[in-house]
């Protein structure tokens, strides 16, 4: 077994989704089709880390994340909790195993109850679980939480509803249901995409601190490269159900190895009128997860492909310690994208209509 | 002469507890050709600005005070305006407003996936806003509209396609032929790639900014990223709760912010490019509009808020040329900011 760090190991992981054929279709064509979601992924999520899963929409990071969860069934693949495999669990076993993970949505607005008070849903879980024995011991709990998710005085947001909070006072809410039950692993779905800039910071380093604190491992989703450089130890990048690149946060965004990666980064947007960037290097557009090209799925638009990217699916391989990509050519491309392309002035240049 | 003047412009909108002053006293001038980012958070003005230029408010919302000049014609605000009944305004914007909405001034609404009517062919709508407001037959209109295709990049074969079929990226796309689709001297972009994801962003301001220098338009750009500004944009223009807290050239802007809002907002924004910094939240929410705080708006959140805070607002105090900031202590600030520079070499 691997070592007593890791807390969740994700071996050839797949989803695949029916493809819901019309009555008509149904009579003529036989073959079923499958969106293939996630497509054999591998990952570790070690104690007190945070991995970062990105991607573009529709890349599978959302599902890979709710897999982890058991929100979805894995088609086939292992998920390990310290050594346990949760992908067959029913019953009271699964429910067991639903104390021991939890899950942040996207969007508070429509992730509270409301007609929930903040007290009722921060409780909610302990009562599912019957933890706690007495009301005073949950509200003790819940105020605890409450505070954990920095939201201070506990008693003075319990009995508030969610249309009397703000986005990110919300979000900490949804934050502290998930810490009522001591969870040992979170997964965070885009958490800060639909909050405000000037409160986004402050869920992010609150989600840090929590991992720092309590070594709570968190899988943190998010089509946003800049955040998850800012949150995550490690960066796996999807692209069409794969994970094309996978390392060290820093490394990957400093160096990567997979073209698909390279050209994210240089689409990024910079907050820094000083730089420059040069186009970005991809063609074309995201095929649909149908049909996946075949051999490697990114080589309709990658600009390095030769004829073994049509032919064959290249294995996702280390490349530099821990670094993986999968690409036939990984650590042999020369990107360069950090090299600022010198410009001239941008100003415009006024002309007759 | 700006191509437009906005001299402190106040829309407020009628609500039932009251009126929320969604743009309080905002003044500025955009000269032809140049691009001014707007930035700021949600319910900070930013949209209502763009709907009060080009006069598509909100039936509760009024224009109670200031003007906006487009080519030395007043087309908000106006005496005559004001001395209409409320009844016989709408007719007058229509009748001020139809010549200038998408021959002088377009727009490219922010989310691309509504904008456009489901029942119709995608080239038909584009053609349609010309033959509205130019001389031309329907051929003629037609072809304009495959020139436009070439123009942003969309494939031509796809002008009989209706929206649905096409993708989020291609739709924005078409978005921004329209807005071109009469030659307006001025474009407003609302969130133009909000809704998009990181490449099809980046392919979309691409075309944005290549377009705007070939064709020589200004451009207002209104987006929550100040990146997205960073990379298209000559001005910003930092709006909070109502008000522009702080305007300049962008450069200056950014490396010298002197307003405490616009550093707390560059602090709170993560990067992929240099050292990885801690990142900094401003404490709070923004206020309630209806019921904004005395002084100085953004006082509740400031670290560095005094008494004087509580009770004035400030004025725009320009630090440097081009480049002003609306608080008390804006030259200080500044000079801080100087000093930090010149440490930094």
């Amino acid at each position: 077994m691997a070592d007593s760090d890791v807390v969740i190991d994700v071996i050839k992981l797949r989803k695949y989704f029916d493809v819901k054929k019309g009555f008509l279709e149904s009579l003529t064509s036989k073959e079923q089709m499958y969106v293939h979601a996630v497509d054999d992924i591998d990952f570790q999520i070690k104690k007190g880390k945070i991995l970062g899963m990105v991607g573009e929409s529709g890349c599978g990071k959302t599902t890979a994340g709710r897999m982890l969860v058991r929100l979805e069934n894995p088609t086939s693949g292992q998920i390990l909790l310290n050594g346990d495999d949760i992908v067959k669990k029913k019953g009271a076993e699964l429910k067991l195993f639903r104390r021991k993970v939890q899950m942040v949505f996207q969007d508070p607005y429509e992730s509270l109850n409301p007609r929930f008070t903040v007290f009722d849903t921060v409780a909610e879980p302990l009562i599912v679980h019957g933890v706690g024995e007495s009301y005073e011991e949950r509200e003790d709990m819940v105020a605890k939480a409450l505070e954990y998710a920095e939201l201070k005085p506990a008693s003075e947001y319990m009995p508030r509803y969610p249309h009397e909070l703000s986005g990110g006072q919300r979000q900490r809410v949804a934050i502290a249901r998930t810490l009522a039950l001591r969870p040992e692993f979170i997964v965070a779905d885009e958490p800060v995409s639909m909050l405000d800039v000037s409160i986004r910071a402050g869920i992010m380093n609150l989600m840090l601190s929590l991992k720092d604190r309590y070594k709570i491992p968190f899988m943190f989703v998010t089509h946003d490269v800049s955040v998850s450089r800012y949150m995550s130890d490690d960066i796996a990048v999807m692209y069409l159900g794969n994970i094309v690149e996978y390392g060290p946060a820093e490394e990957v965004i400093m160096n990567p190895y997979h073209p698909y990666m390279n050209a994210l980064l240089s689409a990024v947007p910079v907050p820094d009128p000083k730089f420059k960037r040069g186009r970005t290097q991809i063609k074309g557009d995201l095929p649909n997860a149908i049909n996946i090209p075949t051999g490697c799925p990114f080589h309709p638009r990658c600009l390095y492909a030769k004829d073994i990217c049509r032919e064959k699916k290249p294995e996702i391989r280390e490349v530099k310690g821990t670094h993986k990509a999968q690409c036939h050519f990984a650590g042999e491309l020369n990107f360069d994208i950090l090299n600022e392309e010198p410009t001239a002035n941008t100003a415009p240049q006024a002309s007759a209509p | 002469m700006a191509m437009l003047e906005v001299n402190n412009l106040k829309v407020h909108y009628k609500i039932l507890k009251g009126v929320v002053h969604g743009v309080d006293g905002v003044s500025f001038k955009l000269e032809r050709g140049s691009t001014l980012g707007l930035v700021g958070e949600s319910g900070c003005g930013k949209s209502t600005m763009a709907y009060a230029i080009t006069r598509l408010l909100a039936a509760n919302a009024e224009i109670v005070e200031g003007n906006i000049v487009f080519e030395g014609k007043v087309i908000a605000g106006s005496e005559e305006e004001r001395a209409l009944p409320k009844r016989k305004r709408a007719k007058y914007i229509e009748q001020t407003m139809r010549d200038i909405r998408w021959k002088e001034i377009s727009m490219i609404f922010q989310s691309a996936m509504n904008a456009f009517n489901p029942v119709y062919k995608v080239g038909d709508q584009i053609g349609e806003a010309i033959l509205a407001h130019e001389d031309v037959t329907k051929d003629e209109a037609r072809k304009k509209v495959k020139r436009l295709f070439e123009l942003v990049g969309l494939d031509v074969s796809r002008i009989d396609g209706y929206p649905h079929e096409y993708s989020g990226g291609m739709r924005q796309r078409a978005m921004i032929a329209m807005a071109l689709a009469c030659n307006p001297k001025l474009i407003i972009a609302d969130e133009p790639t909000t809704a998009l994801d990181v490449i099809m962003q980046d392919r979309v301001l691409a075309e944005i900014r290549d377009l705007q220098r070939r064709l020589g338009m200004a451009m207002i750009i209104i987006t929550h990223d100040i990146s997205v500004v960073a990379e298209v944009a000559e001005k910003i223009g930092v709006m909070y709760a109502g008000m522009l807290f702080e305007y300049g050239d962008i450069g200056a802007v950014f490396n010298r912010p002197s307003n405490p809002y616009s550093i707390g907002l560059m602090a709170s924004f993560p990067s992929i490019k240099g050292e990885k910094k801690q990142l900094y939240s401003i404490p709070g929410s923004p206020p309630d509009l209806a019921n904004p705080p005395p002084g100085c708006r953004f006082h509740p959140r400031c670290k560095y808020a005094k008494d004087i805070c509580k009770e004035k607002m400030p004025e725009m105090i320009e630090v440097e040329p081009n480049h002003w900031s609306a608080c008390h202590f804006a030259l200080e600030i500044f000079n801080t900011q100087l000093a930090a520079a010149a440490r930094r070499g």
